[in-house]
């Protein structure tokens, strides 16, 4: 394989709903072992790029081609194959409330290389120790759990499996500044050692220049501005300054009316 | 104008929706018979359909041959025929009520408890978790449900049937002062196989529409917990419909000519 050709490609890629039309021409190449990190306003469409990404979402148009096959379009076995590649952190955690902790975090273990429940376990354990949970918490069912705690579930559920791409929604958001730097760093260390490639979305900007390598700004349905994690701060972009600096003045206007 | 353009939009948006539900219902039965299976899963949604309704199937099935009795009693004494309370006991219990209430009770309680799960899984995340971690969510969620409760319901009814029958019985002997061994030589003398075949098809039948609609309007629903709540609603109440359509059209495919 072609060392230069991504892992993701993506390429005009739009989506709508209704009449809004938050994505309007994605064009995104994330290389292989490469930690991207997109960063954007509030509802700007982040999480729908990794659902359309994942193929949770069809997007309207454009093409996705991870490894350099098209996957726009695929069904059935075809996308099992393809998800197979894939860690997916959500927003909200997603846990299966059903289950135990534990199970949750080996559920692809299971279910999707078929080891047995003991085996699957013991990596469950292993994997909520590398995110600071004990096994008392792995007998626990999520809703005992606090929010934070739920997240590095999520964070140790998807890494379980030491996938090929790793996409993270938020993954420190709900944390403390400590249990964030962990996840940081949890996160850096299944790039550089495990050599994943991961694409990470977050407002904290801390975060952000710890796990990147690249960074990108979605605003208004495209993508604004990308570059190395290093030039964030002399972008010369006036969008990404402002966000950056978390500025409520500029050329980003939140709708919002005084009181 | 306006008004023909409504009624045409209603209808297209009808057609639609029962495309998505036919569409959905052969997913879930291919999902049935494609491996992976999940033997775990049906058997935990067989104990949750069968073993739970129990009681509450079991107190319809009693008070329903209870009121039976006692109706068809006064009601037939007007034209002498009150000896034939067994007969007609036996065979509404066994063709009609014994299916139908059973459905009814188990669309209450299943429909909703399964558009409930799956919504909320849906509004959640958890379905598309499902599918990131190598797991379809037709086979892992609908597929066990649509099974256990199209296996599970027939036997709730053969039971609710025996209980329904025990109950006419009490009340016709206690209270309207029937022979015990003549009233059941009767009940048993004049029920044909035919009777309790069609009621347990109807079950199964009922019981695949019950799970049908609580998968379905659990996986589309929409918005958080106002979402979930309208599709449990509208599984409890589109199943019962069900029930009661399908219920004519299999009676009249087993005793019409
Ligand atoms: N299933 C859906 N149906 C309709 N609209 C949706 C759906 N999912 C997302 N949207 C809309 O798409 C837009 C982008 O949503 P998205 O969740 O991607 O935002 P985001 O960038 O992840 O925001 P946040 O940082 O707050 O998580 C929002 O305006 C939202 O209303
Ligand atoms: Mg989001």
């Amino acid at each position: 394989m072609n060392d230069r050709q991504p892992k993701i490609a993506i390429r005009g890629l739009t989506k709508s709903f209704g009449l809004k039309a938050v994505l309007k021409g994605i064009d995104l190449d994330i290389a292989v072992g490469e930690s991207l990190v997109v960063i954007g306003g509030s509802g700007t469409g982040k999480s729908v790029l990794i659902k359309c990404i994942l193929g949770l979402m069809t997007p309207d148009s454009g093409s996705i081609k991870i490894d350099g096959e098209e996957t726009v379009g695929l069904n059935g076995g075809e996308r099992e194959r393809i998800m197979a590649k894939f860690g997916m952190l959500f927003q909200g955690s997603a846990l299966f409330d059903s289950l135990p902790v534990w199970e949750n975090v080996g559920f692809g273990l299971i279910a999707g290389d078929g080891k047995p429940r003991r085996e699957a376990k013991e990596v469950a354990l292993r994997k909520l120790a590398a995110v600071g949970l004990g096994p008392d918490v792995a007998e626990l069912h999520p809703a005992e759990l606090s929010g934070g705690m739920q997240k590095r579930v999520a964070l140790a559920r998807a890494i379980a499996r030491e996938p090929e791409i790793i996409f993270f929604d938020e993954p420190t958001t709900g944390l403390d500044p400590i249990m964030s730097d962990v996840i940081n760093d949890l996160i850096r260390k299944c790039v550089g050692e495990l050599g994943a490639t991961a694409l990470s979305i977050t407002h904290d900007m801390a975060s952000a220049r710890r796990i990147a390598h690249r960074i990108a700004m979605i605003y208004g349905g495209r993508i604004i501005w990308q570059g190395p994690v290093a030039a964030i701060d002399s972008s010369g972009n006036d969008h990404v300054d402002q966000f950056i600096h978390g500025r409520a003045e500029g050329p980003i206007k939140m709708p919002v009316r005084p009181l | 104008m306006a008004f023909l353009q409504a009624i045409g939009h209603t209808f297209l948006n009808g057609v639609e929706t029962l495309g998505r539900l036919i569409l959905f219902a052969l997913d879930g039965l291919l999902a049935i018979v494609r491996p992976p299976y999940y033997p775990r899963l049906i058997l935990k949604q067989m104990i949750e359909i069968g073993y739970y309704s129990l009681p509450v199937v079991g107190l319809t099935a009693v008070f329903t041959g209870m009121v039976l009795a006692l109706q068809s009693f006064t009601g037939f004494a007007r034209f002498s025929a009150e000896s034939a309370i067994p007969q007609v006991v036996v065979v509404s219990l066994t063709r009609e009520l014994g299916p139908v209430l059973a459905g009814l009770m188990v669309a209450g309680r299943i429909g909703a408890a399964m558009a409930a799960e799956i919504g909320t899984m849906r509004v959640t995340d958890q379905i598309d978790a499902l599918s990131t971690l190598s797991t379809n969510p037709m086979r892992y969620l609908v597929a066990p449900r649509l099974l256990a409760a199209t296996a599970t319901l027939p036997f709730l009814v053969l039971i609710a049937d025996i209980i329904g029958i025990f109950g006419g019985y009490i009340v016709s002997i206690y209270k309207l002062g029937f022979n015990p061994g003549i009233y059941i030589h009767n009940t048993l003398s004049f029920l044909e196989p035919l009777d309790v075949i069609s009621g347990l098809v109807k079950a199964a039948v009922f019981g695949f529409m019950i799970a049908l609609m609580g998968c379905y309007h659990g996986f589309h629903s929409r918005g958080g917990a106002q979402g979930v709540g309208g599709a449990t609603t509208n599984a409890v109440v589109s199943a019962s419909i069900l029930i009661l359509i399908s219920n004519y059209i299999v009676t009249e495919l087993f005793f019409a000519r």
